[in-house]
This record gives C-alpha cells, structure tokens and sequence, in this order.
C-alpha cells in the first residue's frame, strides 16, 4: 500500500462496517443457489436467485455486522422459493411433470439418482418442503431451519416429521 | 433418531453444489443490480499498459480508479464499502463507458474524458485542488504552486501535491500533468515510472 493511497482515504470512525455486498455472495452463493435447485427446482432456481440477489442488496445496508449472513441470505431465498413455487401454482403446471425432465434437466445431475424423490420433496407444502431441504441440503438444525422458515423449533421439527411421514407414505416400493 | 433409508435417501441424493452456475447466477444478477441502480457501486477490473486497474462507479459517475499496487482488492474495496455505500457489486457492463474512454486514452485516439465524475471521496482544499487539476489538458502541464494558488491558496504547494496524491481518479483527472516549478517530476502516486509513462504518452500524440 502506497503513502498516496492511504491518504486517499479520509479517516472514519472506527465503527465496524459491512464487507462490501460481492464478497458476502461470494461466498454463500454456491450454498444459495443449491438450496433453491432444491426447493424451487431447476426450472425456477434462476429466477429465485435474480430475486434473491436484489432482495438481499436491498436489505444489506440494514443488516447488523455481527448477523448470521448464511442464514438471513436462507431466510430471502426461501422466501423467494415460496413466491416462485405459488406463481407455479398460478400458471397451473403439475410440478411433478415438470421436474420428471430426467435427461434433459441439467440441473436434476446431483439428484440423478432420485429425481423423483426430490421432485416429490418440491410438491410438498412449503413449510414442510422447507423443512426438508433445510434439514438435507443446507444441513441447518431445527432452531436454525425455524428462524429461516420463521416459525419456532417445536414446529419446525413438526414440519419435517410430517414430511417424511408423508414421503414414506407415497413412496412406490 | 436413528435415520431410516428414506432419510439416508434425502441427505445422500441431495442436489449437488453446482458452483459454475451459481457464479453465472451471481454475475447475471450483479450486472442487473448495477444497470437498475439497486447497487450503490459498480465496479470491474480493467487491464491497461499501466497493469490492472480498479475501476469503480456510482449513479453519480465515475468515482475511483486504483492502480493495482495501490492495495489488495480485499482492502480497496473494504474502503470503497465504508466510504461509499457496503452495496457494492461487481458489474463490468455498468463500467464499460469507462473502459472504453480509458482504451482510446492508452491508444492515443482521446484527449479528452467525457465522463461523469463523483467527487465523494474527495473533499475541502483536496477537491479544489483536484477539480482545478481536471482542468489541464492534454499534453499540457501545470505546476503544484499554481493548483494551490486556483484552490485559494497560493502558498500551500505542499498541501496542494498532499492532495494530488490522494487523488482517487488518477489519469482521468490528470494529476500527472502536474509538475515542480521549474520542471522536475515530482512525486506520483501511482509511482514515478507511471507519471512519466502517461507525460510521455500525452506528449509523443501532441508533438
């Protein structure tokens, strides 16, 4: 660092300051992005992630420098998740037909060896789809999964245990 | 709880990290964030003759250049988010008018930025000084002495070559065209060799 540069810089008070945006979804966004391949599909995933990326550019100057960023960029993306899954619903295509694509799907690759079971994970209802995926893929516990989905962890453990009851129950043997 | 295959299910064939896409997906997302406006500074890394250069812009306009010594692009851009805004994104197409002025200058094809300049990171005699510097032209040259006596006051040399190298646009608002009275170099705060490098590129198209 040059004399000159340093100077460049009028002295602020010592207050700590956000990292700049970039370099705080640069580091979560692999994370951001395949929690909403799961919940949302491969279909919505992108679109999610446009949404979520402004949300949260939005938001950060608000965002208290000591938060848990991983998981208040969850909380926006799930949300963005349940706005995208319902515009699905208004546009009334079956989700399972949807993500039955297999081959051609190339977002369904880590999942090849089960689409359907994540196909059937995405009809869920939200909460529970939710609890799912965060439990699975983000690999949150239920107190962590219960702030993101905003509910408490009684219900969030709830959540997943109809989930599951509800996956085994459909299950083709 | 002992998981069960479906949960074994779950966790193992969860969708993979796909991280290629997920940097596709960030880079469509920042370059829209900085063409609405939503982020608050652009900015992009741009190769010159003078080596990498950090080029960031706000909607004001343009607002910083680093040469690429000048600090570790952590540690510039920690400063640019405190300073400025933290919703800082990296956007090439926001700072490609940038670029391509900058182009055309190295190319010797322009003698004159017509770009939109945010003078935030200035302030007080360091931006008199400075906007009196952006007003030298091409291939011409001015003394510290005489930036000091524009700024209002004409016996702050020193401070007035302090503010010029603060400069946080250099080459754009040229501080390099400024020299000691009497015609010695004087300091840069790019470095001498850069200071020489764009007096002699200015003066080799003027000659």
């Amino acid at each position: 660092m040059s004399a000159a540069s340093r100077t460049a810089w009028p002295r602020r008070s010592s207050g700590v300051n956000l990292p700049p945006f970039q370099r705080v979804l640069d580091e979560h966004r692999d994370d951001v992005h395949r929690f909403l391949m799961a919940t949302a599909g491969p279909n919505e995933a992108d679109d999610a992630f446009q949404e979520t990326f402004i949300a949260a550019l939005r938001a950060y100057p608000r965002l208290r420098p000591d938060s848990n960023v991983r998981g208040w960029l969850l909380t926006i993306a799930h949300r963005k998740a349940i706005d995208a899954h319902r515009a699905r619903g208004r546009r009334a295509v079956p989700v399972a037909e949807m993500d039955r694509g297999g081959a051609e799907d190339p977002g369904l690759r880590g999942a090849g060896e089960q689409p359907e079971l994540w196909a059937r994970v995405r009809a869920l209802p939200e909460k529970q789809r939710a609890a799912v995926v965060l439990r699975y893929v983000a690999d949150l516990s239920h107190a962590e999964a219960a702030e993101v989905i905003g509910c408490s962890e009684a219900a969030a453990r709830r959540s997943l245990h109809e989930a599951l009851t509800k996956l085994r129950k459909d299950e083709t043997p | 709880m002992i998981p069960d295959d479906l949960e074994r299910a779950l966790a193992r064939t969860a969708p993979d990290p796909d991280p290629e896409a997920a940097a596709a997906a960030t880079r469509r997302a920042a370059e829209r964030a900085g063409a609405s406006g939503a982020a608050d500074v652009a900015y992009a890394i741009e190769p010159s003759p003078l080596g990498d250069l950090l080029v960031a812009t706000t909607q004001r306009g343009l607002v910083g250049i680093y040469y690429e010594d000048a600090g570790t692009l952590e540690t510039l851009l920690d400063r640019l988010a405190g300073r400025l805004s933290p919703r800082v994104v990296e956007a090439p197409a926001r700072v490609d008018p940038v670029r391509r002025e900058l182009d055309e200058y190295f190319a010797g094809t322009r003698t004159k930025f017509d770009l939109p300049l945010d003078w935030s990171l200035t302030e007080g005699f360091t931006r008199r000084v400075l906007k009196a510097t952006a007003r030298i032209p091409y291939g011409g040259a001015s003394t510290y002495r005489e930036m000091a006596s524009r700024a209002g006051s004409e016996r702050a040399a020193r401070a007035a070559g302090n503010a010029l190298g603060a400069n946080p646009i250099p080459i754009v608002v040229p501080c390099h065209r400024v020299l000691r009275t009497g015609g010695a170099l004087g300091g840069y705060g790019g470095g001498v060799q850069r200071k020489r490098f764009l007096l002699e590129l200015e003066d080799a198209k003027t000659r």
